[in-house]
């Protein structure tokens, strides 16, 4: 059954340096849960929290309502897969999945039983017997998953897995990660830093910037409508343009972005509906909802294109409008369309409009 | 052999040929003239009759297994079959060093480990440097300093009786524990050193998996540290073996009346004894039975000589 896992206010400190700072949610039991963050901003600290390598200065961690203070990462319900895999390079293929049966005192013929389902049920049947040098980067991949579920864990820990591989076998093992969940039905705490594999494979996605959790929800809402500036900027491309509230009214505000005039934006969540007149703010505009020459009456500014780049199904565009410069994402090439120096008209709907305080971004 | 020659023809092309020139001279005089000749004299010592000077070359000077002989059957004038006091001597000597060699294999893998391991390079610095620095004591001064210690009267004595944990002074001296902890503490750097080596390599994230995948410390250690330190631990152990049986000085020093050293015996048939041919025999026995027993124990766990180089 898989388990829950809730973090109580956690917190970890080295020194004056704070790695995690109030960390506050819960995993449901057979959720696939990613921590999507740059490098530093404190996923691993919570992961090492999570599987025992590290105490929470502050704070506690339950599993199924068990608080962890005191177990030690051999005594956990949870296994970790480490970033570079960490076989251990001089046992077989076989005996490095039943290491966990090995050290649980097992019997030999148990554990090679118990390796070869394992090994039938990542497709590397028959292979037992080879040395991890012997296998390829993908294959290695799988053998640490099967060697992390030998013991049937509650909980799996994924430590950048995927981060070693080529684009191709990151995305083919994307999949087989998700199917493999999918099968198992475990919890999977995933961390990465790429936004594309916390996307495509999470129930539930918690994007963390220095040490705190910015957001915590589904991947569409993360996209859609980020709670900060910095899920807004670090969770796929965004033009933000940073303005000064003019108005409120009727669920929406009208914000002066220095694009010639007022721009209609959706207020983003609890910290966008905080906006009072005259705050501060950034309204953030996806490229790819961005039109060019479409008739509209909402949030229509002349612009003209100073930058063009092709790249096969898409084309980036720049645009200067008012003192704004915005990037702009356009399927296909557009032929008939507008091309570098033309002047054009730009415009995109209040929906996809996101205004939020102004805040920390994340730098490119 | 085409490993070697592909070695010297890449390091000609990287470093000129006078570099290679001068590494392939400094080489062939350190191996041929340093360590080759002396042990083929010594060699052909051993096969000779102890002669007085004049006769040397003479038609009397022919090879002689006699020296060989005598190690073995002892005193043809005794009567006796069987040398029973060097053999058991010899085998004294080497139950002696492999105990030293385990007692550092003890000491020194937690250390070892701990260094490797540690994140702290000041700290690793300094506790490097703490392990070197004592090693600038000359070692007849070490010893010297060890028989003070453990001495009727020494230190260790005194406190003991001082605290009351027993009331008559331990001959440490007479019952060898001097010397065994005399010879421990003057190879510990050979065997901390490729340990320490062999551990610093290893990922620390393969000791974390261990645990995360439930293994207690024990079993940490037992499979995946130690066999991923066997070819330090070979290296630092028969290092330390070698040097123990063929140690001098503190068996001279720090031994008890009744202990004897192979060494000392060697020792005495070439100074005492003015008989060098015995002498030089007795010193290829040690070599050899050293050498057998080091490869026949490398061969039990497993260890190539290849390894040992790494």
């Amino acid at each position: 059954m898989a388990k829950d896992v809730t973090l109580d206010r956690v917190s970890v400190t080295f020194g004056d340096y704070t790695a995690v700072d109030d960390a506050h949610l819960t995993i449901r039991g057979g959720e696939f849960f990613s921590f999507l963050g740059p490098s530093g901003c404190g996923k691993t600290t919570l992961l090492r929290c999570i599987s025992g390598f590290q105490e929470p200065s502050w704070g506690e961690v339950r599993i199924g309502n068990q608080n962890m203070k005191g177990i030690g990462p051999n005594k956990r319900p949870t296994a970790l897969i480490f970033q570079n895999l960490a076989l251990f390079p001089l046992m077989t293929v076989a005996e490095n999945i039943a290491f966990p049966l090995e050290v649980r005192g097992v019997d030999k013929k148990a554990r090679r039983k118990r390796a070869d389902e394992l090994l039938e049920m990542i497709a590397l049947p028959d292979q037992g017997d080879k040395k991890i040098s012997a296998l390829s980067g993908g294959q290695k991949q799988r053998v640490a998953i099967a060697r992390a579920l030998a013991v049937e864990p509650d909980i799996l820990l994924l430590d950048e897995p995927l981060s070693a591989l080529d684009l191709k076998l990151r995305q083919h093992m994307r999949r087989e990660l998700r199917a493999i969940q999918q099968q198992v039905g475990l919890t999977f705490i995933y961390i990465t830093h790429d936004q594309g594999e916390a996307l495509t494979m999470s129930d539930r996605v918690a994007v963390m910037s220095r040490g705190r959790i910015e957001q915590v929800a589904d991947p569409k809402t993360i996209y859609d409508n980020p709670a900060t500036g910095f899920v807004a900027s670090f969770v796929g491309e965004n033009n933000a343009l940073k303005g000064v509230v003019l108005e409120k009214k009727s669920g929406q505000l009208l914000v002066d972005t220095g694009l010639g005039a007022p721009s209609i934006a959706t207020p983003g969540g609890a910290k966008g509906e905080n906006l009072k007149v005259g705050d501060p703010c950034h309204v953030f505009v996806r490229p790819e909802c961005i039109s060019i020459d479409m008739d509209t009456t909402e949030n229509n500014y002349p612009a003209r294109i100073t930058q063009e780049e092709f790249e096969g199904q898409v084309r980036h565009l720049v645009v200067e409008s008012g003192n704004q410069s915005l990037r702009v994402t356009q399927m296909g090439y557009g032929a008939e369309g507008a091309h570098l120096g033309d002047s054009v008209k730009l415009s995109f709907s209040p929906g996809k409009a996101i205004a939020l305080p102004v805040g920390e971004l994340a730098s490119a | 052999m085409t490993g070697i020659t592909r070695f010297f023809n890449e390091f000609t092309e990287r470093n000129g040929m006078p570099v290679a020139i001068y590494l392939l001279i400094a080489v062939s005089i350190w191996m041929l003239l340093l360590v080759a000749l002396p042990q083929l004299t010594m060699l052909d010592f051993s096969f000779r009759q102890n002669l007085p000077p004049p006769q040397i070359g003479g038609p009397n000077d022919v090879y002689t297994l006699e020296q060989y002989r005598y190690f073995a059957m002892g005193n043809e004038i005794s009567g006796s079959s069987f040398n029973a006091l060097d053999i058991s001597v010899l085998f004294k000597t080497l139950i002696a060093a492999a105990l030293v060699t385990i007692l550092d294999l003890i000491i020194c893998y937690p250390v070892a480990y701990l260094l490797a391991q540690s994140s702290d390079a000041g700290a690793k610095r300094l506790l490097i440097l703490a392990l070197i620095i004592p090693y600038w004591v000359n070692e007849i001064l070490r010893a010297f300093a060890f028989r003070i210690l453990f001495g009727a009267t020494g230190v260790i004595n005194g406190f003991g009786m001082q605290l009351g944990l027993w009331d008559q002074p331990i001959d440490f001296i007479g019952q060898n524990i001097a010397l065994y902890a005399g010879l421990a503490y003057a190879y510990i750097l050979l065997m901390i050193f490729p340990l320490y080596n062999a551990i610093e390599s290893l990922d620390k994230n393969q000791i974390e998996a261990a645990r995360d995948m439930g293994a207690s410390w024990v079993q940490v250690h037992r499979h995946v540290v130690i066999p991923y330190a066997k070819p330090g631990l070979a290296s630092g152990a028969t290092m330390v073996f070698m040097l123990t049986a063929g140690a001098l000085a503190a068996p001279q020093i720090l031994g008890g009346p009744s202990s004897l050293w192979f060494t000392q015996i060697i020792y005495q048939w070439f100074n005492n004894g003015g008989n060098w041919p015995r002498g030089s025999a007795y010193a290829v026995i040690l070599l050899i039975v050293c050498i057998s027993l080091v490869l026949m124990i490398m061969r039990l766990f497993k260890v190539s000589i290849g390894e040992i180089g790494r």
